[in-house]
Formats: structure tokens, C-alpha cells, sequence
């Protein structure tokens, strides 16, 4: 559904990605990780556009969109979650998930909102609260839902679990998972907290200085020494 | 505790003391008299001396009643308008009818009618730019620019191709919102401050161009003669011109100079109320809804499928188009204009009042214009003193109201209570 072949990318003269190559298949959550620095919000960021790739492709379903403006992928069904969740903090929880559906067909929109609601209960609670003076798990779950709202068929999700307690980033991605298996959604999730990541994940990516080092199934990357050593024992993502 | 609390006030009123006496040494100290032969310099140091002893003992009070009165126990004014949201509603109803019979009213004489015109041009430019600054977030330091081009273009359209005003108004908003774009272009890829500098630098150019550009604009000498609007054909003259009725004969009235004093305040209460409408209707579109998302996040606009270059260039476009409205009304109503109605000081007053009247808020756009063009106004005795007056009242505002007067934002749509979304 989605694949990256070779990308190379990077900010003026420094170069973030070494040409990068993964692949996400339709109904699968494939999950990304690596330490802070390799380039993983970088190659989410090219992926959508900006920057742009200097070598290398995106396809989407076959088709190229290595080339086109950020704000046109939404429109092809790539929604993309950023880091740090970027929620409109002075909108209201309603106007937000309005914003979402901004690509998507305005037929959808009210069964796509319920869905939305009845996903995460705790957004219909807080409605017509603005988004800033929720919490940061369910800023979190409403930047997720916003991303739904457009009805994409590829959901790109960066860090969902940045600063959260370990219970929120539990449960966030106990959402993720209820998400891709009731609705098929193919999911393609960048993260730090490589222990819920790979646990959650069908495959995975490691990636090291802009390169793809590893790659393999959830579990064997769980069970993988060597990510052992560097990704979860002591370091983050050891919680829970 | 008592002893210490004394000790740290006199200390801070010392501090002052000695700040003050710093400051109103060159300011107050010194000044030049005009004596016999040349000037001569004179020194006022009891003036200096009066100015310390009054900060310092002011600061000394402030302090001691500071530590008297707890944080949390210092009167902040209450958020009105997030407390009683129908409040709002029912305010900006009264406001606008009291602004419609305003003229009618008994104590309304000609000057008050004028003033109240005044009055509105910048509620209409404070409207017109809070499109830009308050709903898209897009600092604009050169607003006058536009309202210069929408005067210009009535000027000049009226004086020498004989345009009529109605015919140059919406005329005058495209070419200022044309403007608009020409300036959102360069500028799409900055943001907050540098955006600011350049919009700053935009203004400029508008008015260097209009005080240089001899051939077309007469340069610093303006242009005069310009002419007034009529009503339907009706004119406002003492004296009907060849083939025009006076607005006094058609309806048996006798000729009076305030007939046309109200129908300006009119036609500018209905330019402004335009705007006004324009912008509570549009914050409920997807293009307004944009714009607040775009003040919001930039990215994540983008990735949500929304163009940010769309956004910003109608954005500017639209302030832009209002301040064109009002710059067009300015001209015909003041009949001459020059490049020095359109200094930095004028985009400086319109940005105050929508910062100060909170961003985004149109009732707070009103207060704020209200205090900080119709006080000055009405304060004109107060002579030199009047700037001191506005600073005052500019210190007070963000002292109390730090985010602006009435900062409360609505939303624009509701969930809930057997609404449906």
C-alpha cells in the first residue's frame, strides 16, 4: 500500500536519510523505531512532502507522490498524525475533528464522527471544550481521531506516545490496535517507546542514523538481542 | 515580618525614587528659554525633585498595599463574555442600535456625529484587520498600506475619470485586496516577527510611492477636491449642480450642513456592519475555519489537506478588501488626502485596537476603538496630556486584561443539547 524505496532526504546540506527502504502492506500496522536523532520524524516528514526527497521514491498504491505538496496526500487518503500532536489548541474538541474531515468526502461526516466519538469516548465528554486545556493523552486520542476524520486508507502516526504516562501510552495504543483491527486500517507508527511498538506491531523497522539496520517481524524484533540491549532493557520504553 | 515587609517597600520606593529622577533629570531638568539675545538653558530641578518624590512614594504605597492584599485577593476583571455567552449576543444587538438611532438622539450634535464617523472608520479597519491578525494570526504591521491604496484609488478614479463613489468602492476594495495578495506573496513563507518586519516595510514603500510618485499621486501636496457621495443621485449641497436634485428638495427639508455629516456616519455604520457580518459568517466556512487553523498549526493544516498558501493570500486579500472599503470612505469624506494620513502611526493605532480588544473578539475590536480613538477625541483639552492619557490607559489594559479586553473566544459550532453537528 505504502512503500518507500530509497529515500534520501535531508535539511540543506545535512543529510538525514541514507536512502531508505520500507514497505506497508494494506491492513497491516508496521511500526518504525529508533533512537532520538535517526531521522524517523524526518522520513515520516519526507514521506508527506516536506522536506522534499532528493533521491528515491513514495508510492502509494503504485503511484508516485514523491514529488507532491504535503497538503495534496491528505487529499489521496494518507493521513498523518505529526509529532508533538499539533492539535488547533483554541478550537474546540468538535472544530478540530471538523478540521479532519477537511479532505474527506462531507457525505461521510456525520456517520465519520460518530465513529470517531464512539472510538474515543472521552473526546464526546470533552466536545465543545477547547483543545488545549485537555490533557496530553487526550490530546493525543483527538489528534488521532482528527486523522480519522478524513477517512484515509494509510494512517501515519508520529510518536503517539511523546510524553505521556505510561498507563495513557497504553492505552493509546490499545486504540491504535482497535483501530486497525475493526476498521482495517493500515498503520504505519514512528516511535521511541520500542517495547509497546514492536508488542503492538505485525512488522518493524529499526532505523540508526538514517539507515534501516533491522527489519523483521514484531515479536522476532522483541526477542532480537541486540534491540534488547539498545531499545529496551534500561532505556525507555522498558515501562509496564 | 511587619519590619521586613516596611524595609523591602522603602526600598523599592527608593529604587524608583532614584529611577524617576534619572529619567525627568534631562526631561524635566533642563529646558531652553527663549531669552533676549539667544536661547539660553534653564534648569528646573525642583520639578525633578517634585517627579522622584512622587514615584517613590507612590511605588512605597503600592508596595505596602501589594503586601496588605494577597495575589490571589487583587480584582482581575471577570471574563463577561465567557461567563454569559448570551451576554455577548445581546450586547452587540444593543451596541448596533444605539450606533443606528445615535444621530437622533438629543445631545447628538454635529460634532458628536462627526467623532462617532471617526470612531467607526477604525472599527471597520480594526475589523478588516482582525481577519488577518486575529482569525489567520498573520502579524500585518503595514495595514494602512491597504487603506491608503482604497483611498488613492476613490481619489484618484473620482478626480480624474469622474467615477462616482458608489461605482469606486467595491473598485477600490479589489485593487487594495489585489494589493494584498502582492504583499502575501513574498511573505508566505515567514512567519511572527519577520512576517511582522516585512509588513512593516510593505506600509512604507505604499506611502514613499504615493509621496514621490508626483505625476500620478500630486506627491505630499495630496489631492483635493474629491468628491463627496451622493444618495441615490441625491446631493448634499446647498445648491443642486446641472441635472442633480439636492438631497434637501427632494424630501422638502431645509438645507442643512448635518444632513450630510448623518449620511456619512451612515454609510460608514453600514460599511462597517458589512464587515462585521462578513466575518461572523465566515468564521462558520470552511475558509474561516481554515484561517483559525492555520493561526493554530501550520502543520498540521498541511497535513490535513489544507493549502496554506490558499489560506494566508485570502486572508491578506480579505483584510486587505475591507481596508480598501474604509480608505475610500476616508477619502470622500475628508475630500483631500496625502500621503501623510497614512504614516506607521495609523497601522500602529488600528493593531492596538485588535490586540487590545482581544484578538479575534469583534465586540472587543469596538471597546477598543471607543477608548483609544474616541477618548482621545473627546479629550482634546487635555492638549500634550492626551498621549500620557493613552499610554495610561494602554499600561492599564495589559496590566488587567493582558489577553486584550474581551478575549473569549466562541465557538463556531456546538455538540450537544439536542444539537446536531
Amino acid at each position: 500500500m505504502l512503500a518507500v524505496e530509497n529515500l534520501h532526504s535531508g535539511y540543506g546540506r545535512i543529510q538525514a536519510l541514507h536512502g531508505v527502504d520500507v514497505e506497508v502492506k494494506k491492513g497491516e500496522i508496521v511500526t518504525l523505531i529508533g533512537a532520538n536523532g535517526a531521522g524517523k520524524t524526518t522520513l515520516l516528514m519526507t514521506i508527506c512532502g516536506s522536506p522534499r526527497a532528493t533521491k528515491g521514491r513514495v508510492l502509494l498504491d503504485g503511484q508516485d507522490i514523491t514529488q507532491l505538496p504535503m497538503h495534496k496526500l491528505a487529499h489521496m487518503g494518507l493521513a498523518h498524525s505529526p509529532e508533538g500532536r499539533s492539535i488547533f489548541a483554541r478550537m474546540t474538541v468538535l472544530e478540530n475533528l471538523q478540521m479532519g474531515a477537511v479532505a474527506g468526502d462531507p457525505a461521510h461526516y456525520d456517520e465519520d464522527l460518530e465513529k470517531v466519538l464512539a472510538l474515543f469516548p472521552r473526546l464526546k465528554e470533552r466536545i465543545n471544550q477547547r483543545g488545549g486545556t485537555l490533557s496530553g493523552g487526550e490530546q493525543q486520542m483527538l489528534a488521532i481521531g482528527r486523522a480519522l476524520m478524513s477517512r484515509p486508507r494509510v494512517l501515519l502516526l508520529d510518536e503517539p506516545s511523546l510524553g505521556l504516562a505510561p498507563l495513557v501510552v497504553r492505552h493509546i495504543f490499545e486504540m491504535i490496535k482497535q483501530i486497525n483491527q475493526e476498521q482495517g486500517m493500515t498503520v504505519f507508527l514512528v516511535e521511541q517507546n520500542a517495547h509497546h511498538a514492536l508488542k503492538l506491531a505485525h512488522r518493524g523497522y529499526v532505523l540508526v542514523n538514517g539507515r534501516v539496520t533491522l527489519s523483521g517481524s514484531g515479536a522476532e524484533l522483541l526477542a532480537n538481542p541486540e534491540i534488547r540491549a539498545h531499545y529496551l532493557e534500561g532505556g525507555h520504553g522498558a515501562t509496564a | 515580618m511587619a519590619g521586613a515587609n516596611l524595609k523591602a517597600a522603602l526600598k523599592d520606593g527608593i529604587l524608583g525614587a532614584v529611577v524617576a529622577a534619572a529619567l525627568a533629570l534631562p526631561m524635566l531638568g533642563f529646558r531652553l528659554v527663549d531669552s533676549a539675545s539667544a536661547l539660553t538653558l534653564a534648569t528646573r530641578f525642583d520639578w525633578v525633585a517634585w517627579a522622584a518624590a512622587i514615584v517613590g512614594l507612590g511605588r512605597f504605597a503600592l508596595c505596602l498595599l501589594r503586601q496588605a492584599v494577597p495575589a490571589d485577593r487583587v480584582p482581575v476583571l471577570p471574563d463577561l463574555g465567557a461567563k454569559f455567552p448570551k451576554a455577548r449576543l445581546v450586547a452587540g444587538w444593543a451596541m448596533a442600535g444605539f450606533a443606528l438611532a445615535l444621530p437622533f438622539l438629543p445631545f447628538a450634535d454635529r460634532s458628536l456625529v462627526d467623532k462617532a464617523t471617526l470612531v467607526l472608520i477604525y472599527v471597520m479597519l480594526g475589523w478588516g484587520l482582525n481577519i488577518v491578525v486575529g482569525l489567520a494570526g498573520l502579524l500585518d504591521l503595514g495595514f494602512v498600506a491597504f487603506y491608503a491604496v482604497g483611498a488613492y484609488s476613490y481619489a484618484l478614479l473620482a478626480t480624474k475619470l469622474d467615477l462616482s463613489f458608489w461605482l469606486c468602492l467595491p473598485m477600490a476594495g479589489v485593487f487594495a485586496a489585489g494589493f494584498g495578495i502582492l504583499l502575501g506573496f513574498p511573505v508566505l513563507r515567514l512567519r511572527g516577527d519577520y512576517l511582522a518586519i516585512v509588513t512593516l516595510g510593505f506600509g512604507e514603500i505604499i506611502r514613499v510611492i504615493l509621496q514621490n510618485w508626483v505625476d500620478f499621486t500630486n506627491g505630499p501636496n495630496g489631492i483635493s477636491g474629491i468628491p463627496r457621495p451622493s444618495l441615490f443621485g441625491l446631493v448634499f449641497t446647498a445648491n443642486a449642480p446641472e441635472g442633480k436634485t439636492t438631497f434637501a428638495d427632494y424630501f422638502n427639508l431645509d438645507f442643512s450642513g448635518d444632513h450630510r455629516v448623518i449620511f456619512l456616519y451612515f454609510v460608514i455604520l453600514a460599511l462597517a456592519l458589512l464587515t462585521n457580518l462578513f466575518t461572523l459568517r465566515i468564521r462558520r466556512l470552511p475558509i474561516g475555519r481554515a484561517w483559525e487553523a492555520l493561526r493554530e498549526d501550520e502543520i498540521a493544516c498541511r497535513s490535513l489537506g489544507l493549502n496554506p498558501t490558499m489560506i494566508k493570500l485570502s486572508a491578506f486579500a480579505t483584510g486587505a478588501m475591507f481596508a480598501g472599503f474604509a480608505g475610500s470612505f476616508f477619502a470622500t469624506r475628508q475630500g483631500f488626502i496625502s500621503p501623510e494620513s497614512f504614516t506607521f502611526i495609523e497601522s500602529a493605532v488600528i493593531l492596538a485596537i485588535v490586540v487590545l480588544g482581544g484578538m479575534g473578539s469583534q465586540i472587543g475590536v469596538v471597546l477598543a476603538a471607543l477608548l483609544l480613538v474616541g477618548l482621545p477625541e473627546w479629550f482634546r483639552e487635555l492638549q500634550q496630556y492626551r498621549m500620557l492619557a493613552f499610554g495610561g490607559a494602554m499600561v492599564l489594559i495589559m496590566l488587567w486584561k493582558p489577553s486584550g479586553l474581551l478575549s473569549h473566544r466562541a465557538p463556531t459550532i456546538r455538540l450537544g443539547k439536542g444539537a446536531t453537528p
